[in-house]
């Protein structure tokens, strides 16, 4: 098994992708974390028969993230996961459910790091 | 052309113990569309990492669903181990391997039992449900609980199982092995059974591949892949083969859940074989500090954990994405021209694991 | 007639991990096999005479629970079932958790366990049955109370 991870700017994602789609990779998941230093971060994982390539790219969270549903069709999924978890904002999602997909009692609630408690 | 109409599926609904939520967009008796929504058991257990330290995280990740529980548990420590250089002492692999797969076993056996409870061979759930305790029994007697029995940590295993304790399981699994044979038997050929799960719910091998399935789901369209191959705990020194079926509807998910469960067997069997003595736990110092993402084989598809911490007590973000919630992109592709009463039967094929989608 | 004769069981997930759920099927299934003692597992709430819940409210859920609870007729008793529908369990701390079955109806019968066995739900069933003849007594007996089907109110309890 084959594990690369590339860092990547944010601008570059679709060509990235659509380069990825071209070598047969798979969509694995999508994935936000919170950074210390203010912003996010976003990992896309593929795979392809056992090996692995995510890429990654860090936002500040103020310009929507571009979609890659339709490049990668389940991505939709993760991306409204995102949105609504971390409030982040995704523009073109093939299936976009604006908010609708968790019914979670507090908004973005992923947004912020609470400080540490013990 | 006729009337359209909007049914919501669950979120009570007989034929799931657990609430799925699905607005079905109907035309007459066909299903145009299905929108699924999620929130009914989202817990937001990913964000417990600001609370709970990362060694009392394994008993949240070991809740993040009843079934599967132990591979859960198993999948956090995996990656903070690597995170953390940690060497598990061969012994403590083969038990997870064979944990693993007794939990593997019952999780499939549920799920025929489910099935046949779906489409009312009421008899078929009843015997596999009661063959299904004769591995609750083995956990009961290694770990004392029953379906969430905590005994992964990281470093390790909590307890140890004595050979003795071992040679005891392979009697009853010969015992397992010769009631499943009525029960798969019967699942795989019974006229009416067949009836029901045959040339519903189809997608080809390469539709399974552009949804991104995982698990029974994707071997049921003929796609050989199987995360155990990556070779995690003992999975190296182990011979198996990949089940498929070529079938590519719901009868042929069924095959591949049918099979494995006998393959498991096999798996068991050759892990007590070879299991070497020794420690089962190693010491943790510190805290871990980087980044890591496991990918393990679940009985119901591909589940991936990213663990990322920065030296501390508390570790920054856990991310378990699981097979259901891959599965789900699948699951709306099928319903879609489907009949109203096969909903329940699709549904079911994804063998859903709500409290794991959701988290 | 008494009730405890046949009592019909409605089960609701909440917000539990699963583990509390299989246990709860599991305890109608031919090992523990609660229909013997003519205990039926519907789907229908105006059939119900036993509620048992498993797992924490959230916003989402307490409309359901509520919902369920006025749908069954009177007598009724509720078992929480498992240490989240108890209290909240490992969740408590959870944004999406508002805590136990309790804070939005009231609970007869609380049943420990992560995940619950199903020898112990099957106790917290007997004591259930023996309450809801009481409590088709104390109907009996209360002269201005009617036998509610559909309708009854639920009652909200502050914690």
């Amino acid at each position: 098994m084959e594990s690369i991870l590339k860092e990547i700017s944010e601008e570059t994602l679709l060509n990235e992708a659509q380069a990825i789609r071209a070598e047969g990779y798979r969509l694995i998941q999508i994935c936000a974390t919170t950074v210390k230093e203010g912003g996010y971060e976003i990992l896309y994982s593929f795979g392809k028969g056992y090996d692995e390539m995510s890429i990654r790219f860090h936002t500040d969270g103020k310009k929507p993230v571009q979609s890659i549903s339709h490049i990668f069709s389940p991505a939709w999924l993760y991306e409204n996961e995102i949105h609504d978890l971390f409030g982040l904002d995704v523009c073109d999602m093939v299936l976009d459910f604006r908010g609708g997909l968790y019914r979670t009692s507090v908004k973005a609630p992923f947004a912020h790091k609470e400080e540490e408690t013990k | 052309m006729g009337n359209r109409s909007v049914v919501p599926f669950g979120p009570q609904h007989p034929v799931l113990p657990e609430p799925i939520h699905l607005d079905l967009v109907l035309e007459d008796e066909k299903v145009v569309d299905a929108i699924p929504s999620i929130g009914f058991i989202h817990r937001g257990l990913e964000k417990l990492v600001d609370k709970k330290d990362f060694n009392e995280m394994v008993y949240v990740a070991e809740r993040i669903c009843g079934i599967c529980s132990f591979g859960h548990g198993f999948g956090y420590c995996d990656a903070v181990e690597h995170i953390m250089n940690i060497e598990v002492p061969k012994r403590a692999d083969y038990l997870r391997t064979i944990f693993f797969e007794l939990s593997r076993m019952h999780s499939h056996i549920l799920w025929l039992g489910l099935m046949a409870d779906a489409f009312g061979f009421e008899s078929l759930f009843m015997d596999s449900w009661r063959v299904r305790e004769k591995i609750l029994d083995m956990f009961e007697a290694a770990t004392g609980g029953r379906v969430i029995f905590s005994i992964v940590k990281i470093g390790g295993m909590r307890r140890d199982v004595p050979n003795e304790m071992l040679r005891e399981f392979l009697k009853s699994l010969d015992d397992i092995e010769r009631d499943l044979e009525i029960i798969i038997r019967t699942f795989l050929n019974d006229r009416a059974v067949k009836g029901r799960l045959c040339g519903v719910g189809v997608l080809t091998p390469e539709q399974v591949e552009e949804l991104g399935c995982c698990g029974p789901y994707l071997r049921g369209s003929g796609i050989r892949r199987d995360t155990r191959k990556l070779g995690y705990a003992a999975y190296d020194d182990i011979e198996f083969d990949i089940v498929t079926s070529n079938d590519c509807d719901t009868y042929g998910r069924s095959y591949v859940r049918a099979m494995e469960v006998l393959q498991s067997i096999s798996i068991i069997r050759q892990a007590i074989a070879k299991i070497p003595d020794g420690p089962v736990d190693t010491v943790v110092k510190g805290f871990p500090n980087g980044e890591y993402m496991t990918r393990i084989e679940q009985p119901r598809g591909e589940a991936c954990f990213y663990v990322k911490a920065s030296g501390k007590k508390f570790i920054d973000r856990l991310r378990v994405r699981t097979p259901t919630f891959a599965n789900i992109p699948a699951l709306t592709q099928t319903l879609r021209g489907c009949d109203l009463a096969d909903v329940p039967i699709l549904v079911l094929a994804i063998d859903p694991c709500i409290s794991c989608t959701e988290r | 007639m008494k009730m405890s004769k046949s009592p019909w069981l409605l089960h609701y997930d909440a917000s539990s991990c699963n583990g509390c759920d299989i246990e709860v099927l599991a305890s109608t299934t031919p090992r523990y096999d609660v229909e013997r003692f003519g205990v039926i597992n519907t789907g229908n709430p105006k059939h119900a005479d036993i509620l048992v819940v498993t797992g924490g409210v959230n916003n989402q859920t307490k409309m359901v629970v509520k919902q369920l609870y006025s749908q069954m007729p009177d007598p009724k008793v509720v078992i929480a079932a498992g240490i989240c529908a108890c209290d909240g369990g490992i969740f408590k701390e959870c944004y999406n958790v508002n805590g136990g079955v309790d804070t939005v109806i009231p609970v007869d019968i609380y049943v420990p366990g992560c995940a619950v066995r199903p020898e112990a739900l099957i106790d917290g069933v007997v004591k259930a049955v023996k309450l809801l003849d009481e409590k088709r007594e104390a109907m009996k007996n209360h002269a201005s109370c009617e036998v509610h089907y559909g309708n009854t109110p639920a009652k909200e309890v502050k914690k």
